[in-house]
């Protein structure tokens, strides 16, 4: 590991001054960390963020949002009583992200600026595309982890078992700049390999994400989180589903589904959500549902059963959906 | 603002016990634990954050010390396995002994230190809970099941133990 200089600014203004070239935020450690001991980052200088007053406080605001400091554990907002209260969702793919141990390190900022997984990508032997390298070594390699979805010269998935969560909660990230801060929608934050081969999302190296913000879901929301993994623990996603759905009566008026592990982006596939408001959720419109999410799927040559697990995923969350409704209703 | 160079003097809580030494800025609290320190109770496995063998208590919470730098720890309490037994064994270490959940040991520490945190918490786990609990430390001899006992043997005996007292 190349050394570099510690800082712990005490303010957010204090840690903006400090960024810039060759300087890299430092929140849990349990992806940089990694990173820097295999030489794939090499900061000059790390910023950590611990000493910020609040960063990692989660609060109910009056206008209905829960606001998530950046800085927060991932074990602390699974704790948190609000989080079990509205979204049972998030609760989900919390318990089912990496390990208890790490949990207790990792913050919810950097679970969503995580790196790839890709083993090309985190092997030295490897100058990928995304380390400013050649090419893609999945094209024509051991591709049986990547995406389905969305590749382009790079085909890469997005780690983070959190992202799919909060996007189908409809979150928003605060970020800070020197000049002013921004709320941005989650699902304009990630960026795919047509627009980026060497970030994934929109921050610059002037910016600091700060806060994540979910709205209060609708009334009647039924929400869930499915992951399928090699391991049960401590294992990256092969596919998962988040799925966020609202009724009045027994017509769909809210849905929201975005799928995990399957694309360089947590990936939201609007047609199947179009297509489940307006209508009840019937076993012959699932089964549509699941046919739609993956009509734009283009597997490599080793990963074809990606397709399956998101039909399978997916199926079993609007089930799951549809009997929450009908429970109610009794 | 705290700066740190190179090299750099830390104080560390570790056992109740303050400790000063001088670590690298690079080093993990894994690294200054058995090298500085020679706490050699906490295990070097993976050194990615994936095996659990390196686990140590945090404010009483499980964590990976080797993915934690040094300098970042100053100010926690830190409780290592060399912390736990006081005159005698810890009742949870004693169940292990019993219950035969030790075969090579490498996993053994932090997975007591896992499941000391976990008990602090939940005194009447089932089965299920426990493996839920250590699903962040490897072991790759005994199969879980003489572990998975060994923690509802403690619990158990830590349930009587309060009892008493
Ligand atoms: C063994 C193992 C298993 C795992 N399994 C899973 C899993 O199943 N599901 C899953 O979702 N994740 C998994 N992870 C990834 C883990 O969740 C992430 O490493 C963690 O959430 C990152 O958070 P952190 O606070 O440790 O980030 P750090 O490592 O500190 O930072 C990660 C990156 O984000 C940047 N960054 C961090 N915070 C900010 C901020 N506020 N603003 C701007 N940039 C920032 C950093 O510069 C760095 O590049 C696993 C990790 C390990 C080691
Ligand atoms: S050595 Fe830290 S988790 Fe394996
Ligand atoms: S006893 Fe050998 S790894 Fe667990």
């Amino acid at each position: 590991m190349k050394t570099f200089e510690y800082i712990t600014p005490e303010t957010i203004d204090e840690a903006l001054e400090l960024l810039g070239e060759g300087a890299q935020i430092l929140a849990g450690g349990t992806d940089l960390l990694g990173e820097m001991k295999r030489g794939l980052a090499t900061p000059k200088r790390l910023i950590n963020l611990k000493g910020i007053q609040g960063l990692a406080d989660i609060r109910s605001i009056p206008d209905g949002f829960l606001t998530i400091g950046s800085l927060a554990t991932l074990s602390h907002l699974a704790e948190h009583p609000l989080v079990a209260q509205h979204y049972p969702l998030l609760i989900e793919a919390l318990q089912r992200t990496a390990s208890p141990q790490i949990r207790n390190i990792a913050t919810v900022g950097g679970n969503l600026c995580q790196r790839p997984r890709c083993w090309y990508y985190r092997h030295s032997a490897f100058p990928c595309i995304r380390k400013h390298g050649e090419g893609c070594f999945a094209m024509g390699g051991q591709d049986r982890y990547h995406a389905i979805f969305g590749g382009h010269r790079c085909f890469i998935v997005h780690p983070s078992d959190l992202a799919p969560a909060l996007m189908a909660l409809d979150a928003e990230v605060r970020i800070a700049h020197a000049d002013d801060s921004r709320i941005v929608p989650l699902t304009d934050f990630f960026v795919g390999p047509r627009d980026s081969l060497t970030q994934e999302n929109i921050l610059t190296r002037q910016e600091i994400l700060t806060a994540i913000r979910i709205p209060v879901p609708p009334d009647n929301a039924y929400g869930t989180y499915l992951k399928v993994s090699e391991r049960k623990a401590t294992d990256f996603a092969l596919a998962s589903v988040a799925v966020s759905i609202a009724w009045l009566d027994t017509q769909v008026t809210h849905a929201r589904v975005v799928l995990g592990g399957v694309a360089p982006v947590p990936w939201r596939v609007k047609q199947v959500e179009e297509m489940l408001i307006g209508d009840e959720l019937s076993g012959k419109r699932i089964e549509r549902a699941c046919e739609r999410a993956v009509d734009d799927a283009t597997p490599l040559r080793h990963n074809r059963y990606k397709v399956a697990l998101v039909k399978g995923l997916l199926r079993k969350a609007l089930h799951a959906a549809h009997r929450s409704r009908e429970k109610g209703e009794k | 603002m705290n700066r740190y160079g190179l090299k750099e003097k830390i104080e560390l809580r570790i056992n109740h016990a303050t400790h000063h030494i001088e670590v690298d800025v690079r080093d993990t609290l894994l690294d200054a634990l058995r090298d500085q320190l020679g706490l050699t109770g906490t295990k070097r496995g993976c050194d990615m954050g994936e095996c659990g063998a390196c686990t140590v208590l945090m404010d009483g919470k499980p964590i990976n010390s080797c993915m934690l730098l040094a300098v970042d720890v100053m100010g926690r309490n830190i409780m290592t396995i060399e912390g736990l037994a006081q005159d005698e064994l810890h009742p949870i270490q004693q169940a292990f002994v019993e219950n035969g959940a030790v075969q090579c040991g490498f996993c053994t520490p932090g997975m007591i230190l896992t499941a000391k945190a976990f008990l602090d918490h939940c005194s009447n786990p089932t089965d299920d809970d426990v493996r839920q609990a250590i699903s962040g430390n490897l072991c790759r001899c005994t199969g879980y099941r003489k572990i998975v006992e060994a923690i509802l043997d403690a619990a158990s005996r830590l349930r009587r133990g309060k009892r008493h007292v």
